[in-house]
């Protein structure tokens, strides 16, 4: 009977959706509803095929946990990381290359928030969901709340949020919110995911066998609720028709702009930081087999963070029409902001103590351990460019691109690897992975693509932002604007080359997983010979 | 050590934890947006804003469709070298009418928040048709399919509706005649004083009116977003405002 | 399950606790971090008093430099006026066709010139000022509108056909061919010969009826021979400079409906030295009278 209920379920939502589609407002959400029901109508049909009406056919899995959804995620990560990063090549082509803009569906104006959300909720969004469900099982030695159903719900439910957004911005259904740009149906639709998956997690917690939580689960937990938060308060609109894509925010103006900023700058701060942090917690101490560094420097780290971080959004409107006192409030707890965001790094990389020679020997490791230092190097960054005196310079150009990228393709990406490494042999069965040599290919081309990508961005941006500042002698303009273009064009080249590098690496991972799965492993000689110094290689 | 003692309590409950982490991430953003809705000074006291024209909102919307605020900021800063490249800093005043707001994160193109006016209705065609045609080293995509994409603006007074829901102070007056104003502004050719009195203040504005687009016989896309391009940063009279009374 | 043990290695004493085998040591702050977070939160605060920040009842803190991003600007503009007064002066005083006669006062407006031209006219005629199809070439010394450093003031203050200007040049070349104002063979004949005078090649049967037709329809604006009327805008024809393009094909669709090009006024969007500036700049490209 088990997938009885899916089935129905999936059923009926394709129902609705065919009944949404003939009743549209307008053609853009009929296309939409379209779209949607033809998936969960597959969807659909697929499932009866897998009816059992004596209820056979369900493995349980022998770990105790429930690791089925855990296993798809870990797939769709791998997936969506290649795809987003292929669609972070395709736009940096458009800005080096503007022939290859195909108008209408595939300028880069439609193109570039699927690569945004593309690599931050479907490639990042997943492999939090996943390694969220994996951790909190095993440090809470539950097997996950809510059964079956709750677990698969919030996963696939999350899927079809990104399935939504993505078709939508092709199509041009977009509320211009960066990070949050689906429309209010879609935001709705993850509304009720979101909340499904903080109910699951906080149930699991609360099933615990173990009197404590782990700190991992503070920061999974931490960034599940604020996630929640934010989303809903961003995303306040008033819709045209409620058949209709088209709806217009609740504020406007100034604070709008303070409010999506606020929700924006802690996008990065919860998705892209809190939630990783918890995946940091977990898979380093695991693949080090070393104790978390210091219990007291997490417990002050993660206050502060989570208390300071919720401040600095102006920091993404200094010099704006936002009243002067908000930016100045933006810019001190950004500073502030430094050292707790370095704990996280500190009770990363200290973790390592005891186990130095792994950064030689593990390429998964050593994958993390640079995950760190650029997380660390991130969050200097940003407390620099949140000094106004350099955001007057910094804004609006390439270098907060860099910045992004250092966050994004160096701490964010490479943890996910590091984790995506570290869970595929385990809910496979398999004994090892399919090649560590492949991981250290991966890491190599990842590691090039960031540093190039990063310092051709910096100096773009600076070349940018002093373009459009320069004074001659007698005090005039220098540049015209079209100068600035022309300047940028080798760096957009290299950024292109750069994201080519980071791109191959996450093929490669992609095929390591596969065969992993598949059960393979490669002949191979070990990594120790050759990247230990000690020894000469044979 | 005992703060850190007591946090053993907290660690034992995951209520404790959600509750606890709700509060303390709940406090910056109050204490940071409330106060932008009360305080009187956020938004300059300016005459001459109004709100969108309905073929500047279709145009809007098309603007957003597009995703222009991924290359172009509207929102000049206070900076010497901002003022004489794109015109008098942006106020707070300007977007009040802007649901949601189009400053932006990152110039990959120009500033926009005072295009209106700098350019001829045919630039603009020309420019978003084949933007190299005009500016060789330019990188922004061809919107070449918009001239030929009729507008649909049969339900104009729903979106301006939309837009009275959240603030905007339309008239029924403005409601009624959404769809006769896109007609008269993008063809000149039916009631253009209606039009004008129903979205001036007095005959130092006027609202800009034409064959946008160049082709006469149809409303396209087109003819909607130039009418936007061309109306932004043209409404404040600056003429009468005092900076000096909203330091902030 | 609470067993405090002494980690080996670094010889720190765990917190007893394990989860999924993972332990964690129970290490004192870093000391540099902690002196580093505390001295972030004391600068923070006294960037806080400095500056306003702290939003009360009716507004917020105004911090005790009295610090306002606005003001500042005002500073910055007035600072670099200043330190152009005495040409900016100068240039007010003068006749704008004046300015040249004082070769350091040109000096400093053709560079004014160049650089209000990159940041508001390349985009229509073009980084060079050699325009485009439609947007004139400003380097040669062909004029629609008069090349003294007077007109070309003119042209720059308040552009051509730009509505929002009550003193703009207007001058409107009748749509021949979409108001019937002329057969379609009329216009093929005027077409050729206007080919023919400009040095291209056309029909010869259609030049002399072409000529009759110009004569009587277009000579009040292009001139007997074809040699322009500045004061009416009319270009000149008799040579191969085009506004558009050469070729009967393009000519012919001129006469059949005109473009009408608009030239915005920058009186309202430039300040009147800047104007003079450009006009001086423009005037030295090359092609002024
Ligand atoms: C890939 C980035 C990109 C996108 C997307 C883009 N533009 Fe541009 N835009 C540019 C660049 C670069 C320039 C400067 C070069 C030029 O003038 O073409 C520019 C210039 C402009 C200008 C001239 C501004 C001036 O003052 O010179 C306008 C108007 C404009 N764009 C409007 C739009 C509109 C409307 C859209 C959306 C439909 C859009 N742009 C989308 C990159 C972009
Ligand atoms: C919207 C595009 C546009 C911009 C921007 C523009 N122009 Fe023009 N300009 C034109 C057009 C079109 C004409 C031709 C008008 C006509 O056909 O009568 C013209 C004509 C002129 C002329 C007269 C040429 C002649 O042969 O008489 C001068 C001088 C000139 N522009 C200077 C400038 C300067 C200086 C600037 C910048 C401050 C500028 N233009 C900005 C479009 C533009
Ligand atoms: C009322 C004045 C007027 C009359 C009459 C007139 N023109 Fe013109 N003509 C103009 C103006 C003004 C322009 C500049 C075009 C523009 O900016 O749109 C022009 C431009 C042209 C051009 C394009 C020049 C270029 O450099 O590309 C051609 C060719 C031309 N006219 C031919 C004719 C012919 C042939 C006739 C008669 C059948 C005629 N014109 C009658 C005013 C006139
Ligand atoms: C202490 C930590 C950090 C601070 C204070 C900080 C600060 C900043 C600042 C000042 C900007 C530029 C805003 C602007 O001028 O427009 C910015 C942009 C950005 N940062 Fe950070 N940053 C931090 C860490 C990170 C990390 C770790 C990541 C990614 C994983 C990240 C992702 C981003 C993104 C995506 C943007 C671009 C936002 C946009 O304009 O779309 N940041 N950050
Ligand atoms: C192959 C790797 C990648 C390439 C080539 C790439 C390329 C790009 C490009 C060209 C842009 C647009 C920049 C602009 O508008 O000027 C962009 C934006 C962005 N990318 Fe990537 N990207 C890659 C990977 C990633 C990853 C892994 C993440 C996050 C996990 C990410 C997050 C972002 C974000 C947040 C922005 C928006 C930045 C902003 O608005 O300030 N990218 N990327
Ligand atoms: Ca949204
Ligand atoms: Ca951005
Ligand atoms: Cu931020």
């Amino acid at each position: 009977m088990k997938h009885l209920n899916a089935t129905i379920i999936l059923a009926l939502g394709t129902l609705l959706t065919v009944f949404a589609a003939a009743f549209a407002y307008d053609d853009l959400f009929r296309i939409h509803a379209i779209i949607l029901a033809v998936h969960l109508g597959a969807a659909a049909i697929y499932m009866a095929r897998l009816v059992k009406v004596d209820g056979s056919g369900e493995v349980e899995d022998k770990s105790g946990y429930m690791d089925g959804p855990i296993r798809i995620g870990v797939i769709l990560t791998v997936f969506w990381g290649v795809i987003g990063f292929t669609q972070g090549v395709l736009i940096a082509m458009q800005l080096a290359w503007p022939v290859t803009n195909l108008e209408p569906w595939f300028n880069f104006g439609r193109m570039r928030p699927l690569h945004t959300s593309a690599v931050i909720f479907a490639f990042g969004g997943t492999a939090l969901i996943t390694t969220s469900l994996y951790v909190v099982q095993r440090t809470c030695q539950a097997r996950l709340w809510g059964g079956a159903g709750l677990a698969w719900f919030v996963f696939w439910g999350y899927q079809i949020f990104i399935l939504m957004a993505a078709t939508g911005y092709l199509l041009g259904i977009t509320q211009s919110r960066e990070y949050a740009e689906p429309e209010w149906y879609v935001d709705l639709w993850l509304t009720i995911v979101w909340v499904a998956y903080l109910l699951l997690f906080l149930g699991t917690l609360f099933k615990r066998k173990e009197p404590h939580i782990y700190v991992a689960n503070w920061f999974y937990l931490a960034f599940i609720v604020t996630i929640a938060m934010l989303h809903v308060v961003n995303n306040l609109a008033v819709p045209v028709s409620f058949l209709g894509v088209k709806s217009y925010s609740l504020f406007s103006g100034v604070q709008d702009a303070m409010t999506q900023w606020w929700y924006g700058h802690n996008a990065v701060g919860f998705f892209l930081t809190a939630g990783f942090l918890g995946m940091m917690y977990y898979f380093m101490p695991k693949q080090a087999e070393r104790p978390v560094f210091s219990y007291r420097l997490s417990i002050i780290h993660f206050w502060a963070l989570i208390f300071l971080y919720i401040w600095a959004g102006p920091h993404h409107l200094h010099y704006t029409a936002l009243p002067d006192w908000t930016q100045t409030l933006g810019m001190a707890f950004s500073i502030m902001l430094w050292m707790p965001s370095w704990g996280g790094m500190i009770n990363g990389l200290m973790t390592l103590s005891g186990a130095w020679d792994k950064i030689r020997t593990d390429p998964i490791i050593r994958m993390m351990v640079m995950a760190v230092a650029f997380y660390g190097m991130s969050t200097f960054e940003g407390p620099v460019m949140s000094i106004k005196a350099v955001n007057a310079l910094s804004h609006y150009t390439d270098w907060t691109i860099g910045h992004v990228h250092s966050g994004a393709l160096g701490w964010v990406g490479m943890i996910s690897f590091g984790a995506i490494y570290f869970l595929a042999p385990r809910l496979w069965g398999r004994k090892e992975l399919y090649s560590l040599r492949m991981v250290n290919w991966h890491f190599w081309f990842a590691t090039l693509g960031i540093v190039l990508y990063a310092s051709a961005l910096w100096v773009a941006g600076i070349t940018q932002g002093l373009m459009w500042k320069e004074y001659d002698p007698q005090g005039f303009l220098v540049y015209s604007f079209a100068e600035s273009v022309q300047a940028l064009h080798p760096y957009y080249v290299l950024r292109f080359i750069a994201g080519l590098l980071y791109l191959t690496g996450g093929c490669i991972m992609a095929w390591n997983i596969y065969k992993t799965i598949k059960g393979d492993v490669r002949d191979e000689k070990p990594m120790v010979a050759v990247t230990s110094n000690a020894k000469p290689a044979e | 050590m005992s703060l850190l003692e007591k946090h053993k309590i907290i660690e034992k409950s995951p209520t404790l934890l959600l509750v606890g982490s709700l509060l303390v991430v709940s406090i910056g953003g109050i204490v940071e947006i409330a106060p932008l809705f009360y305080f009187q000074n956020t938004i300059e006291k300016v005459e001459g804003m109004r709100p969108y024209t309905p073929l500047e909102l279709a145009g809007r919307n098309i603007y957003i469709r597009e995703g222009c605020y991924l290359c172009h900021s509207q929102m000049i800063r206070p900076f010497r070298d901002e003022v004489e490249r794109y015109g008098q800093y942006s106020l707070a005043a300007e977007s009040m009418y802007d649901h949601p707001f189009q400053w932006g994160s990152k110039r990959t193109g120009p500033d926009l928040a005072r295009v209106g006016g700098r350019y001829s209705n045919d630039w603009q065609v020309q420019h978003l048709t084949d933007p190299r045609s005009l500016v060789p080293e330019s990188i922004m995509p061809k919107y070449g399919f918009l001239t030929k994409t009729p507008l649909k603006f049969d339900n104009m007074d729903r979106h301006l509706r939309a837009n009275q829901l959240v603030g905007v102070p339309y008239t029924v007056e403005q409601l009624e005649n959404a769809k006769a104003d896109v007609i008269a502004q993008a063809t000149t050719d039916a009631d253009i004083e209606g039009l004008q009195a129903r979205y001036t203040y007095d005959d130092r504005f006027s609202v800009p009116l034409g064959d946008f687009d160049g082709n006469p016989d149809e409303i396209t896309e087109m003819d909607a977003l130039v009418a936007y391009l061309q109306m932004l940063g043209t409404l404040v009279d600056f003429s009468t405002y005092v900076p000096e009374a909203n330091y902030r | 399950m609470s067993k405090k043990e002494i980690d080996e290695i670094t010889g720190t004493e765990t917190t007893g606790h394990e989860w999924d085998g993972i332990k964690e040591l129970n290490t004192p702050l870093p000391r540099w971090w902690l002196w580093i977070f505390y001295a972030c939160i004391v600068w923070a605060i006294g960037y806080m008093i400095a500056m306003p920040a702290w939003p009360l009842i009716n507004g917020a803190t105004k911090g005790v430099l009295g610090y306002a991003s606005r003001a500042n600007v005002v500073t910055d503009i007035e600072k670099a006026k200043d330190a152009q007064q005495v040409f900016l002066t100068k240039i007010d005083e003068t006749e704008v066709g004046d300015i040249v006669k004082d070769e350091e006062l040109a000096r400093f407006a053709r560079a004014g010139g160049s650089s209000a031209f990159k940041v508001n006219c390349v985009q229509c005629h073009g980084a060079g000022a050699q325009g485009f199809a439609g947007y004139p070439n400003l380097n040669d010394d062909e004029w629609i509108w008069g090349g003294t450093i007077d007109e070309i003031y003119i042209t720059i203050a308040h552009g051509a056909r730009d509505n929002a200007d009550d003193d703009t040049h207007i001058s409107e070349m009748p749509a021949y061919g979409a108001d019937e104002l002329l057969e379609k063979d009329e216009i093929i004949s005027v077409a050729n010969y206007v080919v023919s005078i400009s040095g291209g090649e056309a029909d010869a049967a259609l030049i002399g009826n072409g000529a009759e037709i110009f004569l009587d329809n277009c000579a009040a604006c292009h001139g007997e021979k074809a040699e322009g009327v500045a004061e009416l805008g009319g270009p000149a024809l008799n040579n191969a400079i085009w506004l558009y393009q050469g070729g009967i094909e393009a000519i012919t669709t001129q006469i059949n409906a005109p473009k009408h090009g608009v030239m915005p006024a920058w009186r309202t969007k430039l300040s009147d030295a800047t104007v003079k500036q450009l006009a001086v700049y423009v005037h030295s490209l090359g092609g002024g009278e």
